[in-house]
């Protein structure tokens, strides 16, 4: 519980924290909340020698913009998030997610970019911007870009993020356009509160039927990925709770038992199932049929 | 004790809380002295190694290191340098336990080399420098495979892994009637191995005075004298009166502060070595692997019924994993406060029962909250659970069939107990009217019509506690005494102040040992002062453990209460010219009978008797009374706890619905805190149904070393409780109370897997080992319903 020596430097600006983050290269790390990096530098898992401190940062607003759809910026914490009107209306998996991450301590302290960037893959909100269909905007050396979720989750704690780039808000465009709603349930682990498996369901209907449907899972596999046959299942299918479950049932499917994590409390076997189990608890969910 | 009471049996707040929810709890890591120095411990990352070399000279040189220590260093000292163990049974093996390894490490965070530094960080740091050459070895974790031929040995002392192998009850006579008996059950369990978790990790503050040659240890103790005999005999060889050890305000303890540690040993030594303070406070990961563990039994049980639904037989094999030393207690758990127990509340006439205590390279097992009595109560409320349904019996008819009438007390059971008092039919049927039993069994046939799987678990328990008669615990081996001593002296003023030798880490006894005394006293709970927890103020004392602070150490309180009344009568009637025959006393006063105005007070007494011009004769100055009580037997709280869970059988999750608790704890000192510890115990019990497990694997590594892993039950998942008493009065203490401190974790295991088991009843599931982690309970219905894999 006592970290090794690192120095500490506050970033004014976002542009002082990219060219902080060229300037130290692999030794520093950026701090917002802290919570996951502060715990994996108690335990010496992590010693970088320099934190960028990015938490004070005019990062942490949540807007609605007519004219793009939702912006959730990188240092709003879980709590505001989960707490937002505009996200629980639009987004509601997103605020059902954020209200499940760790603790009440967490949810104060943590953010939304802190989360991502780290690709914990039992880490809540990563299903929910997938099944949004979110985007990043990051800003780095070379300026500013934009990365759809889909292509941000690589792997293990991986992602799309350049060293020295830094997320500065996630989007969700379109959201509201059309006739969504949303859910996220999860299976937390008994001790650490993650996603043992967690789901994200998210519904565009036309009357009775499923226009479109965006599926994705936490904790399942090694980083948040979306189902996608459970998604074709849905397109063009009658909203019921039989459709659902029948596209439920496709959960696993196009993964191998090699593709689920596996851990002391939950087996790859007994996650295919729960995965199963969760993507029918989080369509009915969505659908507002539970 | 008289029937009305002032203070005594009320729900008072504590007086410990202000300070604890504020911030201003004064613990052992929250002491600081002068010129202090911090130690951090490397401990071995296997769990048995030859070591080969140790090199300290890196961390030696780093800025802000003062010095670095090993087993050679200790050896080189010339001190005794081992952990004792406080408990032999005949032929118990007991290897040493060096406070810091001596060429050969035997489990994962054993203490290898101490780290004196400045500050912490800088300790920690130095441990990354020292560089330890290790030889792996093979180890074994499990109790039962430990004990296979060609097992890697944990000590050349007992190559078969057996520290001892104890056996209690008639087996010929059990043999029998297993063999006459209508229907057997039979059961094969492991009972988890947990960590205790304290909120508060393990610390010591050592400060060696060089001049007077003097120890004080300000540590994280359940029992600071036996902390302070050990050390002086067996770790330290100080002599006993150059030590005080000092317990602070301490954050629970569940038993894992009872045992004398290498830890505290290795700071007061390094302190000695340097001339200066020296503190240590375990991180949570240190104590996850040292801190004693709890349970962990394998077990195959039996019962024996006849054709009347009357059990006949109980028969039991269990191997206890020990770890890799002896604890201070340990080989008393698996047997004493084990093999006793499995009466439970039944009349069983034949009960036998064989213990294999287990050396393996793991953390050492020791006393956990309940200590051999959840263990026991856990076979015997799973077999009776399983007992009813061979015989088709509801389960609490089973029980009651079977319970020890409340006309056959005294009761002698099979296996060496002889049980006070007791109605446990009173306290089932109380638990059975509290759940609304029949409309709840109405309930669970209608879910399970709908799919749902809602279960009903019976614990019917009873434990022996309020450790204990000396001479008894002495006969069975154990090295301490268990009476327990009190002072109470009233000051001229009137006021009070008490020395307890419990020593209390939670349980309110600065409340409860006032409101003793301010009753038998008759004066103001407010005047009365508690003193526990240091050697050099309390005469002596065998500490807080086992359910025994208020029954033993409140009873000693009592008696030393009355023994100051008794005097002050003297004194009383001296100054009101009476005879002593005429002198009453009350609610404080002492009056002449039939003339209520001619009195005094207590306080007028406490005065005259300082100032000594007007004592009787014969009689001494002052006013206090000393006693050293040593109770005439355990007491035997009893009860009957019942859980109703409901199953998700799509996931295997379970979900505790409702928990009801008719515990008889005899004469209650403080309602509120007695139902504290009755939620705080039923919550440790369900954790060990539901969550808790401290796995190793094949090479013994720990793989539950964290929190992030190691699942503690929270809040959210665990219901409202529904508490009642019935009281039956101890016969045999001065304030008729029993124990309260274990009695929730007691019981709780059993009844929550019953429940579970009740539950999964349709699916024709028998058993499954705790934790029902969810896999495990959706893997058992998959297996049932014919698709195991």
């Amino acid at each position: 519980m006592y970290p090794p020596t690192f120095d500490y430097i506050r970033a004014n600006s976002v542009e002082e924290a990219v060219q902080l983050l060229q300037q130290h290269g692999d030794d520093a790390k950026l701090i917002a909340g802290g919570h996951s990096l502060i715990p994996a530098m108690k335990l010496r898992l992590m010693a970088p020698a320099v934190l960028i401190d990015i938490s004070r940062l005019a990062l942490d607003t949540i807007m609605v913009d007519r004219g793009y759809g939702l912006r959730v910026g990188a240092l709003a914490t879980h709590d505001a998030i989960a707490r937002n009107s505009d996200v629980r209306e639009l987004t509601t998996a997103l605020a059902e997610a954020a209200s499940v991450v760790g603790d009440v301590q967490v949810r104060n302290r943590g953010t939304i970019g802190g989360n991502l960037a780290h690709a914990d893959p039992a880490s809540d909100l990563p299903a929910a911007v997938l099944a949004l269909g979110g985007e990043l905007h990051v800003t780095g050396p070379n300026g500013t870009r934009t990365i759809p979720a889909d292509d941000f989750f690589l792997g293990l704690f991986t992602t799309a993020l350049e060293p020295h780039e830094l997320i500065t808000s996630v989007g969700f465009p379109g959201i509201g356009f059309k006739h969504g709603r949303s859910a996220y349930v999860k299976f937390p682990h008994p001790a650490s509160g993650y996603a043992v498996v967690g789901v994200a369901a998210y519904l565009e209907t036309d009357g009775d039927t499923i226009t479109a449907a965006r599926v994705a899972a936490n904790g399942a596999f090694d980083h948040a990925t979306r189902l996608t046959a459970v998604e074709e299942a849905l397109a063009g299918a009658p909203l019921s709770a039989e459709a659902l479950s029948a596209a439920a049932e496709k959960a696993a499917d196009g993964f191998g038992s090699e593709d689920f994590m596996a851990d002391l409390f939950a087996s790859a076997d007994y996650r295919a199932h729960l995965l199963k189990v969760y993507t029918k608890r989080a369509l009915l969910r969505a659908a507002g049929l539970a | 004790m008289t029937t009305t009471t002032r203070i005594l049996g009320k729900a008072i707040r504590r007086r410990e809380d202000p300070a604890l929810v504020t911030g201003r709890g004064k613990y052992t890591d929250d002491l600081h002295l002068p010129n202090m120095a911090y130690a951090a411990i490397l401990r071995s990352p296997y769990a048995h190694a030859t070591i080969k070399s140790i090199d300290t000279s890196k961390a030696q040189t780093l800025d802000g290191v003062v010095a670095v220590f090993t087993g050679e260093d200790v050896a080189a000292s010339g001190i005794p340098g081992v952990v004792p163990v406080g408990w032999l049974l005949p032929n118990l093996k007991t290897p040493a336990h060096p406070i810091l390894a001596q060429g050969k490490v035997r489990h994962v965070g054993e203490a290898v080399a101490v780290v004196i530094a400045n500050d912490r960080y800088t300790a920690h740091d130095a441990l990354e420098r020292i560089e330890v050459e290790y030889e792996p070895l093979p180890a074994v974790a499990d109790p039962h495979k430990a004990v296979q031929p060609g097992a890697p040995a944990v000590h050349d002392e007992a190559p078969d892994n057996v520290a001892f192998d104890w056996e209690i009850g008639d087996k010929a006579a059990t043999d029998a009637a297993f063999a006459e008996a209508a229907h057997v059950v039979s059961l094969d369990l492991r009972n988890n191995r947990l960590a205790p978790n304290a909120m508060e990790t393990r610390g010591a503050l050592a400060d060696f005075d060089p001049i007077d040659g003097k120890l004080t240890l300000y540590m994280t103790s359940q029992n600071p004298h036996i902390h302070r005999l050990l050390m002086s005999l067996a770790s330290l060889g100080l002599p006993e009166h150059k030590i005080r050890v000092v317990a602070p305000e301490v954050g629970g303890g569940f038993g894992s502060k009872i045992h004398h540690y290498p830890e505290e040993a290795i700071i007061s030594w390094a302190s000695m070595q340097l001339g200066r303070p020296v503190k240590w406070q375990a991180t949570r990961s240190e104590a996850f692997m040292t801190d004693a563990h709890g349970r962990d039994h394998v077990t195959h049980a039996e019962l024996a019924i006849d054709a009347n639904g009357k059990v006949i037989g109980l028969r039991v094999e269990t191997y206890a994993n020990l770890g890799a030393y002896l604890s201070t207690f340990a080989p008393a758990v698996p047997t004493y406060l084990y093999g006793t127990l499995l009466s439970g509340e039944y009349e069983i006439p034949n009960i036998y029962a064989h213990v294999v205590g287990v050396f393996t390279h793991t953390t050492p097992v020791d006393a956990y909250r309940g200590a051999g009595r959840p263990e026991a109560t856990f076979v015997v409320e799973r077999l009776m659970a399983l007992g009813a349904r061979k015989i088709g019996m509801d389960p609490a008819e089973f029980r009651r069939r079977n319970f020890i009438p409340p006309d056959k007390f005294p009761y002698q059971t099979p296996v060496a107990l002889q049980y006070d008092s007791g109605n446990y039919e009173g306290a089932l049927r109380k638990a059975l009217q509290l759940v609304e039993y029949e409309t709840l069994r109405a309930e669970q046939a209608k879910a399970r019509e709908q799919g749902r799987y809602i279960g009903i678990g019976f614990s019917c328990y009873i434990e022996a506690c309020g450790l204990a008669p000396s001479a008894v615990v002495g006969s069975l081996g154990a090295q301490a005494g268990q009476w327990e001593s009190a002072v109470v002296r009233v000051h001229p003023t009137g006021k009070v102040t008490v020395y307890s030798g419990s020593s209390a880490h939670g349980q309110g006894h600065k409340t409860t040992f006032a409101q003793i005394a301010a009753e038998i006293l008759g004066v103001n709970y407010e005047d009365v002062e508690i003193v526990e927890g240091d050697t050099d103020t309390v005469q002596y004392g065998w500490g807080t453990y086992g359910s025994r602070s208020a029954a033993v150490g409140g009873s000693a309180i009592a008696v030393s209460a009355q023994k100051v009344v008794e005097k002050g009568k003297k004194i009383a009637a001296h100054l009101l010219e009476a005879a002593e025959d005429d002198i009453e006393f009350d609610a404080g006063a002492y009056f002449v009978k039939g003339a209520p105005d001619k009195s005094v007070t207590i306080q007028d007494v406490a005065l005259q008797a300082y100032l000594a011009h007007n004592l009787p004769p014969g009689i001494e100055p002052a006013l206090e009374a000393t006693t050293f009580y040593d109770p005439a037997n355990f007491v035997y709280p009893f009860g009957t706890h019942i859980a109703v869970v409901e199953v998700d059988a799509d996931t295997g999750q379970v979900n505790l619905l409702r928990y009801v608790a008719v515990d008889d704890v005899g004469n209650v000192i403080n309602p509120m805190i007695v139902e504290g510890q009755i939620h705080g115990g039923i919550a440790q019990g369900v954790g060990q149904a539901l969550f808790e497990n401290v796995v190793y694997d094949e090479n013994a590594n720990l793989l539950t070393g964290s929190l992030m892993d190691y699942a503690l039950p929270k809040a959210s998942q665990l219901p409202s409780y529904e508490l009642d008493r019935t009281v039956t009065p101890c016969p045999h203490n001065p304030l008729g109370v029993k124990g309260v401190g274990e009695a929730g974790t007691i019981a709780s295991t059993a009844a929550v897997v019953n429940a579970v088991m009740d539950a999964l009843a349709p699916f024709g599931v028998e058993h499954i080992d705790p934790p029902l982690t969810a896999e495990k309970v959706w893997r058992a219905i998959q297996a049932a319903q014919g698709n195991g894999n």
